[in-house]
């Protein structure tokens, strides 16, 4: 099964890379109207990866980093996980939260409201995506609430990894940019479906 | 100077090279099982990630059930004795806030480890576990210590 995820032709990327794209166009809306000011989003790159390769991508297993986990449910089921580096994190809280956003020195012991505004979205990303794929593919899905951590990349997602030890191991990565001015904020939005979701989900899109 | 090796999900390594050091980076829910013999100073680390062995999955390195005696048994291969032996825990953290029960998976897996240390007789020399932090980790096969490291913290050696 992991092998027809790692081996998708250009055609199943792109057919997933505008799932991504119609997401973030969704998520851009709502977020602009959150924050009350024009934020744009951009979808650079779609890809499939083994989640262990995951803390690589995000600087190596002690980069410090900031993940949004949450449970996907309904037709599909499965994990999502928003991560950004720390430095990342920053700047887009500042988007979000102007004066009130926390400074580096604040990130391990972030106060309520900024640590609600990176729940939030994580929400608005998860149901933007999901939402993206359910008209593509027609299935119902839905996720839970957020939880958020800021800590190493490589102890952030071996919970997901144990997690999924005994099932697929794959994930969805879509690297993920908000773009409000001259700023360009780089984060990765990852689904990680239970191996027969993912059976689900490729079969939706018509790959198979 | 010293030779590190990184021990990956559901690896293990094992050593007898005084300037060998075993290490994970980025130890969350996960347990990191140190045993070694001091006398002999030959050790071995294993990367833990569930309590209990799944039915047709044969990897013992991902269970603390099958870890403990199967590191035991590496370690003795190299020359080891088994009543000289000890053992370090760390990691088993709550990386997440909240309510879902997968968040607990870390605290149920340190329970394990220890348990199943108990039921093999070996002695739990040091345990650096739970709380909600992430950790990287350093066992030293000169002399057995656990070097431990943690994001806005200093290192703490045991």
């Amino acid at each position: 099964m992991g092998t027809y995820f790692e081996n998708l032709d250009d055609m199943q990327l792109d057919a997933l890379k505008e799932i991504g794209n119609i997401g973030a166009g969704n998520a851009a809306t709502a977020l602009s109207r959150m924050v009350g000011k024009r934020v744009s989003m951009a979808v650079p790159l779609v890809r499939i990866l083994p989640l262990k390769e995951v803390p690589d991508w995000l600087g190596g297993p002690e980069k410090e980093v900031l993940g949004v986990y949450l449970t996907m449910s309904g037709a599909v089921t499965g994990h999502i996980l928003f991560v950004m580096t720390i430095d990342n994190a920053l700047k887009l809280m500042k988007i979000l939260l102007g004066n009130m956003a926390p400074e580096k020195e604040q990130i391990l012991e972030m106060d309520e409201i900024a640590s609600s505004a990176m729940n939030e979205i994580g929400n608005i990303l998860s149901s933007s995506y999901l939402s993206a794929l359910a008209d593509f593919t027609g299935l119902r899905l839905s996720h839970s609430v957020p939880a958020m951590a800021v800590d190493m990349a490589g102890a952030i997602v071996d919970l997901v990894l144990i997690e999924i030890a005994r099932r697929g191991d794959h994930a969805l990565l879509i690297e993920t940019e908000f773009v409000e001015e001259e700023n360009r904020i780089q984060g990765f939005f990852m689904l990680i479906p239970d191996s027969t979701s993912l059976e689900v989900i490729l079969q939706a899109i018509g790959v198979n | 100077m010293y030779s590190k090796y990184t021990v990956g999900m559901a690896e293990y390594r094992v050593s007898q090279d005084p300037k060998e050091v075993l290490s994970i980076l980025g130890l969350g829910s996960c347990v990191g099982l140190c045993l070694y013999d001091p006398k002999r100073k030959i050790g071995g680390l294993a990367h833990i990630l569930l309590p209990e062995q799944i039915p047709g999955q044969t990897n013992p390195f991902k269970f603390a059930d099958t870890a403990v005696p199967a590191l035991l048994e590496e370690i003795e291969r190299l020359g080891a004795s088994r009543r000289n032996v000890w053992a370090k825990i760390s990691g088993g953290a709550k990386m997440f806030s909240g309510t879902d029960s997968l968040f607990d998976i870390g605290s149920r897996n340190a329970q394990a480890v220890k348990a199943v240390l108990q039921t093999w007789g070996i002695p739990l020399l040091a345990e650096e576990v739970g709380g909600s932090r992430g950790r990287s980790i350093m066992f030293y096969i000169e002399d057995g210590r656990l070097e431990i490291k943690t994001i806005g913290q200093t290192v703490q050696v045991v």
